[in-house]
């Protein structure tokens, strides 16, 4: 994790070696809506196969980063890149030409994003869910699409709730449910927003395994959370936002040993 | 499972917590409300009926021979097939269109939402009688169709009236005008589909129209069936003014002219609504159907056996079970009799 932004202190941390592109690169990234400006000039990189966390208060703009990384949201200003990819733009000299919205459902497909509210398919069983975007999207044949979904369901757990609709699953569950759908489409990267904040307290750990496995397994993540024993443990990089500028970024235990700036102080007396 | 209050004794004895009744008396006993002013006023509905019906069979003025002659004549049953025929045809247009509509209006081009609005203006906006009749007059204004670049000569000509028959004008003037009313229903149940399915959707790399139509329209099927089985009904009825186009083979104008050489115009009416109940009849049945089958994995479908089991878990204590007995250690079974 090398921080480039001009706005926080240099808390550097070992940077990545040069040869090898990030997975994730903001440069000076903006974003407003109307007059709000969430985003204000946010630099950062992540490295392949690291995990960074992302916290800070409510409104500072976590969510909205995540959703600008796979383009769910169009930046105002500044680039963001994807394993070297301009995201939703091509670059021709100085200008950027917005991509055809094919192009774009194709950046997307090489990222996975977990919600906070599952957002699983209500019409479509465990297993349906995790094979749609294969099949659909990826076009892969229907009997491999569904081998490796029974895979994947096995991997978070579920291999006796492949059938069941997400009405008749508990929260934890939906959200595995809803990790092995977006692994299912071979993400390079998986973005997670709030992923244990709708579940009840007894069914955060099991989201959280299935989440540090897939940490273990060298994916490359983006994790906005509250869960600071996460962080913690299974992060390389933690990053604090507040009013929508990376306040303080570098190595989890020692942010939240040691805070440097006063509202990352703040918010962890809060959280922790 | 609000209706069913539990009336045993031990539960019953007011505000003090009865920990220590409760576990000297046993189990807890839970006894179903009964609802003994129902029966009664079923009794007096059926005996007005059974009254209504025996003097009916008796009256002359019905003129039940006649009906039964009638019934299955064969203009009438080809009438009736042409009434079907118009209500199929029309609705399978309008419910196309209608969602060509509604998904115009929600998208965020301009154009195509002051497009659909200005459709809807002018469509809902008149009578659908005035409607019919204008398309009547169709070959009057338009007397031959061309199709080509305007202002050139055409590659095609046809005659307005050879092109159209009376059918075809009453089929396009009943879709048109229901697609408007379809538009607004398809419309509602777009947007009663959470935000977050189409997020999730794109985030999976699904194209806008994949996303439509894989997540969001089947999403919305179940809120814009029973608005829809109403209009099909509705247009089952609505088929009895296509003799404003005009078109005259359709089962009520058919029945009405019957009668106007028989003179005899109350059994016609009866043999119309006949048929026009035993279609109503058919289409409900396929409503069942139709609802049934999208209303897959939402919370009130009942859980299966093997999806029992996680009841005790407590993930699905909002569900009933299948016999509809409070999830009590013993509920009494025997109270759902008034059900
Ligand atoms: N679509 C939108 N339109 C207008 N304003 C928005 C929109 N999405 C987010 N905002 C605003 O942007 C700001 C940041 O929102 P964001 O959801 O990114 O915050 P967050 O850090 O994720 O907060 P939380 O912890 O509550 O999820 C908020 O003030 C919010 O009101
Ligand atoms: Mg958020």
């Amino acid at each position: 994790m090398s921080d480039v932004s001009a706005a926080s202190p240099a808390t550097s941390v070992a940077a990545t070696s040069a040869a090898v592109p990030p997975m994730v690169l903001a440069e000076q990234v903006s974003k407003s809506f109307g007059s709000n400006e969430v985003l204000k000039s946010i630099s950062l990189s992540v490295a392949k196969g690291e995990v960074m966390c992302l916290v800070g208060p409510s409104g500072s703009g976590k969510s909205t980063f995540l959703r600008c990384i796979n383009h769910l949201e169009v930046v105002n200003g500044g680039r963001l890149f994807v394993d070297g990819e301009l995201v939703g733009y091509t670059q021709k000299g100085d200008t950027l030409y917005e991509l055809q919205p094919k192009q774009a459902a194709a950046q997307r497909r090489e990222i996975g994003m977990v919600f906070q509210k599952f957002n699983l398919f209500p019409h479509m069983t465990a297993l349906e869910n995790v094979i749609e975007a294969p099949i659909h999207v990826k076009k892969q044949p229907k009997a491999l699409a569904i081998a490796r979904g029974k895979e994947l369901l096995d991997r978070v757990g579920l291999t006796d709730r492949m059938g069941h609709y997400p009405a008749h699953l508990s929260g934890g569950q939906q959200q595995r449910v809803a990790i092995a759908r977006a692994l299912a489409m071979d993400p390079k990267l998986m973005l997670f927003d709030e992923p244990t904040s709708a579940l009840d307290p007894e069914l955060v750990g099991e989201v959280l395994d299935v989440m540090k496995g897939l940490a273990q397994s060298g994916m490359t993540m983006i994790v906005v959370t509250h869960e600071m024993g996460f962080a913690r443990e299974v992060a390389d990089s933690l990053v604090f936002m507040d009013g929508g500028v990376v306040v303080e970024t570098g190595v989890p235990r020692e942010i939240i040993a040691n805070p440097q700036h006063a509202r990352t102080k703040a918010f962890l007396s809060k959280v922790l | 499972m609000t209706d069913s209050r539990p009336q045993a004794k031990p539960l019953a004895t007011g505000s003090s917590p009865s920990l220590e009744a409760s576990a000297s008396s046993g189990p807890i006993r839970a006894v179903k409300l009964k609802h003994p002013w129902r029966n009664v006023i079923a009794v007096v509905i059926i005996i007005f009926a059974v009254l209504f019906v025996l003097d009916a069979s008796q009256r002359t003025a019905y003129d039940w021979p006649s009906v039964g002659k009638y019934i299955f004549d064969r203009r009438v049953s080809e009438a009736a097939l042409n009434t079907l025929q118009l209500t199929v045809y029309s609705m399978i247009i309008a419910v196309t269109l209608g969602i060509i509509l509604a998904v115009m209006r929600l998208s965020p081009n301009p154009v195509f939402k002051s497009v659909a609005w200005f459709y809807l203006w002018v469509f809902r906006g008149t009578p659908v009688y005035v409607q019919l009749v204008f398309w009547g007059l169709l070959a009057i204004i338009y007397q031959s169709i061309d199709i080509g670049i305007p202002f050139m000569q055409p590659w095609a000509s046809f005659q307005t009236t050879a092109a159209l028959n009376t059918f075809t004008l009453a089929v396009i003037g009943l879709a048109l005008n229901e697609a408007a009313y379809m538009a607004e229903i398809v419309r509602a149940g777009l947007m009663a589909v959470d935000r977050g399915q189409e997020e999730a959707a794109t985030a999976l790399g699904m194209t806008w129209f994949q996303t439509m139509q894989r997540v969001v329209i089947p999403q919305s099927m179940r809120v814009i069936i029973p608005p829809t089985g109403n209009e099909v009904i509705s247009m089952l009825k609505t088929t009895s003014l296509v003799t404003a186009v005009p078109y005259s083979f359709d089962l009520y104008t058919r029945t009405r002219d019957i009668s106007a050489e028989t003179f005899n115009p109350i059994p016609m009416l009866l043999v119309a609504s006949i048929w026009y109940l035993f279609f109503t009849s058919i289409l409900m049945v396929g409503q069942y159907f139709l609802e049934k089958r999208f209303a897959r994995g939402v919370g009130d479908r009942k859980p299966e056996k093997s999806e029992k089991v996680s009841l005790a878990t407590g993930v699905l204590s909002t569900v009933p079970d299948s016999t509809g007995a409070l999830p009590l250690p013993i509920a009494d079974k025997n109270g759902g009799d008034s059900r």
